[in-house]
């Protein structure tokens, strides 16, 4: 990949990460480390029936990761859980308006796969094992 | 004598590769080193000349195959300053090795209550096989703290033997930090100790002299990848007493004596540890690997790298906002700098010197322990070989200046 990456929005969501920090009444939450780099994204949810009220995260990692998490809390509070099991790969990269190239996507997916384990384990269901579209 | 730089990059295919252009920098040869023609060529002579399996057939092919295999084993052994080639296992990686030691020895010798010393800066492969040992023997594992330099703490380290551990098992030269562990004066007090002395020495062998009957240490484990050699191919040195009274690692071919159908004796060491066929390929490119190191000279490799580190470290002080780890003190420092810059994740300083053709590791270099004692979730790492240049140095930091700038640090 290039350093297309390092655009301005993406440093900008780095530097102030939206949506971080700790939800008290979330009714959800999930933590997962990438494996590769150490990085660890934790999420807290607040659902009411199918929808997403309210979200926050912390973690630990680098420009590509925090940024992509901190972009996909603005797109899906308010959202339905349904639209959350929709979201893939190709949604994250058009939010990231750049393809982080095969070894730095995993990163990018990191706080996808964590809101997804959280929304899993509010309702109760396994999570399948590969994103349900990419 | 000082190393002929250019001649010996003009013997390494790849550094004629480019990166988008840009001409390749490699800095990451504590992963993995690069290979020369001379360990490509050998192996395809083996496929194209005599490729047969060794120890079986009594024919040409397999024959000279054989006679190939074992001439690697005493090279190696030469090399290391081990006098009876039969004191080397092949293995996959220092990996296999530390895991034949803990698996093999120390599982057979080790009673619930005993003590294993290790250290804060050890690589995950000379901490994990001990913590299965711990939970399956019931024994116990202490680890030498390491101060705000990366040296180890020797005061701790004493405090530690006193609980006569059955073993000290550690890293001659950190693969995180570089720093060159002080492994003979310590082996000494092990063994006073009651001690057996497992050496990590995957960093060390590729890049400097080193002599085991010098160190004293019963067990050696080394990588022929980091040292020119391919992939796949690892070395144990074991005492030739300790590996004699062993149990096998694993069972099948070439590791027994007589088989029959309810029991079987085992055959002689190193070959009763070797079950199965062995990496041939990797053993005879790792002949060829210890001719060309030997050709150089270890203490002309050492003298290289330690200009280079000297020169990089120094270098490194001018950029703002640059965090290195470990010592500087060059004497006491391998060819491995472990770095961050600002806040800028290890990840993504990576990405951006990927795209100026300069190859870095990065994350948490196979040692999370070490990264937690150093509270960094992560850490860049630029690693110098025989090939590297001064060149390359002044190219690693003018991509630290654009990243630094890029993320405004």
């Amino acid at each position: 990949m290039s350093t297309d990456i390092y655009k301005e929005a993406i440093l900008d969501h780095f530097r102030h990460p939206r949506n971080y920090g700790d939800l008290p009444d979330a009714n959800a939450r999930a933590r997962e480390a990438n494996v590769l780099c150490g990085d660890v994204i934790e999420m807290q949810l607040k659902l009411s029936g199918d929808r997403i009220d309210d979200l926050r995260f912390r973690g630990q990692g680098c420009a590509v990761s925090i940024a992509s998490t901190s972009m996909l809390t603005e797109l899906v509070k308010g959202k339905e859980v349904s639209e959350i099991k929709k979201l893939g790969k190709k949604d994250i990269i058009r939010l990231l308006r750049s393809d982080p190239g095969p070894t730095r996507i995993e990163c990018a997916l990191l706080g996808l796969k964590v809101l997804k384990m959280a929304v899993h384990a509010h309702l109760g269901i396994k999570m399948p094992e590969e994103p349900e579209a990419t | 004598m000082a190393l002929n730089v250019s001649r010996i990059r003009a013997d390494f295919p790849i550094l004629k590769r480019k990166i988008d252009g840009k001409p390749l920098v490699y800095l990451d040869s504590a992963a993995t080193s690069q290979k020369p023609e001379s360990v490509i060529k050998a192996i395809e002579r083996y496929y194209s000349e005599y490729n047969a399996n060794v120890h079986r057939s009594v024919h040409r092919l397999s024959e000279e195959a054989t006679i190939a295999f074992e001439q690697s084993r005493e090279k190696f052994a030469h090399f290391i300053g081990v006098k009876t080639a039969r004191e080397i296992v092949f293995v996959r990686n220092t990996t296999e090795a530390l895991n034949l030691v803990a698996f093999s020895w120390a599982r057979a010798n080790l009673r619930p209550g005993d003590r294993i010393l290790l250290t804060e800066m050890e690589h995950h492969s000379n901490i994990v096989p001990w913590q299965m040992l711990a939970k399956e023997k019931g024994v116990k594992l202490d680890f030498v703290r390491i101060n705000d330099d990366g040296l180890l703490d020797l005061e701790s380290f004493r405090e530690l033997i006193k609980k006569r551990p059955k073993v000290l098992s550690l890293a001659h030269v950190s693969n995180a930090l570089g720093t060159i562990n002080p492994v003979k004066q310590m082996a000494q007090e092990a063994h006073s100790a009651g001690a057996t002395v497992v050496v990590d020495a995957a960093q060390s062998v590729p890049h400097m002299p080193v002599d085991v009957a010098d160190l004293e240490c019963d067990f050696m484990a080394v990588s022929g990848h980091k040292m020119l050699a391919p992939t796949g191919i690892g070395m144990l040195y074991g005492r030739y007493d300790l590996l004699e009274h062993m149990e096998p690692f694993m069972g099948g071919g070439e590791m027994i004596k007589e088989v029959h159908l309810r029991d079987a004796s085992w055959n002689d060491p190193p070959w009763k540890f070797e079950a199965g066929t062995p990496n041939i390929e990797g053993v005879i490119g790792l002949g060829a690997a210890v001719d060309y190191l030997s050709n150089l000279g270890m203490r002309n490799v050492r003298q290289h790298e330690k200009g280079l580190t000297k020169y990089a470290l120094g270098k490194m002080e001018d950029v703002k906002g640059l965090v290195v780890y470990g010592t500087r003190d060059v004497e006491k420092r391998g060819a491995a700098i472990a770095f961050n810059l600002g806040d800028i994740h290890a990840h993504d300083l990576a990405t951006i010197l990927d795209t100026q053709g300069i190859a870095i590791r990065s994350g948490h270099q196979c040692a999370q322990p070490l990264m937690e004692r150093l509270k960094v979730a992560a850490t860049s790492r630029a690693s110098f070989y025989i090939y590297n240049t001064r060149r390359e140095v002044d190219i690693l930091i003018r991509a630290l200046e654009t990243a630094r700038k890029m993320f405004r640090v």
